[in-house]
């Protein structure tokens, strides 16, 4: 009998700090896999952000920098120029990505740099207690829209990876889900694109993944995914974008 | 006969793999792990496809699937 799914060397067969059913984990995981099979765990140097993801360095068997909250891809940025031979990625939030860090994501995505970017969009602020995100939904109750997210007051879900699209710069971005098995292979063979084009010096690519909260969303595990499947990804379509 | 492997401690209980096994052979665990937490077992082991649903769907790396 052969072993034909284990642990990626890539990942530390640790217990992690998320919460059960937290698709943190998977993408954290995937990300991992990949690495393993590009062989490339000795030039790989991640920026984790700030939010539950903030000790990702704890978790990636391979080199990893921390940026302040939001400013992981000024942080990539300045890694890839001086070590060209580096594979550079940042593993970012939708507040770190969308809110605070929305102007080094938009400059470095104008300036065409060649790094990865996974977005991990849960549509709250996980870490700081389940706040309002630029990507929560409209009528989405969080602990700061506690009768739902209202247009009128607190404005719409930012589509950033649609805006980012439209930046030459930018050489390719897919929206993928954690929802289920064959959404979640999907992932994996966009994060491999995305590190595949900084391999062949293709350029910017950003992969947008949807991924539960259940514990900010009030869902058991199994309701987030099915929730991602039939609310969540029906205002952030899934596939390529560009 | 394919079979899975899963770790009890590190596993937080989320069922998901319950949930995505196809031949419902994975269930909850009445006893507690380390975490405090009712992990989940493989409680039949017959008829195990060796598919990985459980194992993709993990979100803490808990299961190894042998074929
Ligand atoms: C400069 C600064 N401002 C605010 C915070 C507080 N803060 C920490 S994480 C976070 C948002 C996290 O949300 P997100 O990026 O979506 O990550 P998630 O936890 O949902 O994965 C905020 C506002 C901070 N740490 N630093
Ligand atoms: S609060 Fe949400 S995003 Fe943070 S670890 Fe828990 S489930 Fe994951
Ligand atoms: S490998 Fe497939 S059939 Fe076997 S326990 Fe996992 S999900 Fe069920
Ligand atoms: S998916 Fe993983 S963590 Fe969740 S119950 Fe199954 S083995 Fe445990
Ligand atoms: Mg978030």
């Amino acid at each position: 009998m052969e072993k034909i799914y284990s642990h990626p060397k890539s990942l530390r067969n640790l217990s992690t700090h998320y919460c059960p059913g937290c698709g943190h984990g998977i993408a954290h995981r995937l990300i991992a896999e990949v690495v393993d099979e590009l062989g490339i765990r000795e030039k790989v140097i991640a920026i984790a952000p700030v939010g539950c993801a903030v000790i990702a360095y704890d978790y990636w068997d391979f080199d990893c920098s921390e940026a302040a909250h939001g400013r992981a891809l000024a942080v990539a940025t300045a890694i890839k120029r001086v070590r060209q031979d580096n594979i550079v990625f940042t593993y970012q939030g939708d507040g770190d990505l969308a809110a605070i860090g929305t102007n080094e994501t938009i400059h470095a995505a104008n300036r065409g740099e060649n790094v990865c970017v996974f977005f991990i969009n849960n549509a709250v602020y996980g870490m700081t207690g389940g706040q309002m995100a630029p990507t929560t939904l409209l009528n989405q109750k969080t602990s700061t829209t506690i009768k739902g997210r209202d247009a009128g007051l607190h404005g719409y879900p930012l589509k950033i990876s649609e805006m980012l699209a439209l930046l030459p710069g930018v050489k390719y971005i897919e929206r993928t889900s954690l929802h289920s098995p064959p959404e979640i292979i999907k992932t994996k063979k966009a994060i491999n694109k995305a590190f595949l084009n900084q391999i062949e010096g293709v350029g910017f690519s950003l992969v947008e993944i949807l991924s539960p909260c259940p514990t900010y969303w009030g869902m058991a595990p199994k309701a987030s995914l099915d929730w991602i499947r039939d609310t969540m990804s029906k205002e952030f379509p899934l596939g390529r974008i560009k | 006969m394919p079979k899975i492997i899963i770790d009890r401690d590190k596993c937080k209980g989320c069922l998901l793999c319950v949930s995505f096994c196809p031949k419902k052979l994975i269930s909850k665990d009445r006893g507690l792990n380390k975490k405090g937490l009712n992990p989940v077992k493989f409680s039949d082991k017959s008829g195990c496809l060796g598919c990985a649903l459980c194992a993709i769907i993990c979100p803490d790396c808990c299961i190894e699937v042998y074929k």
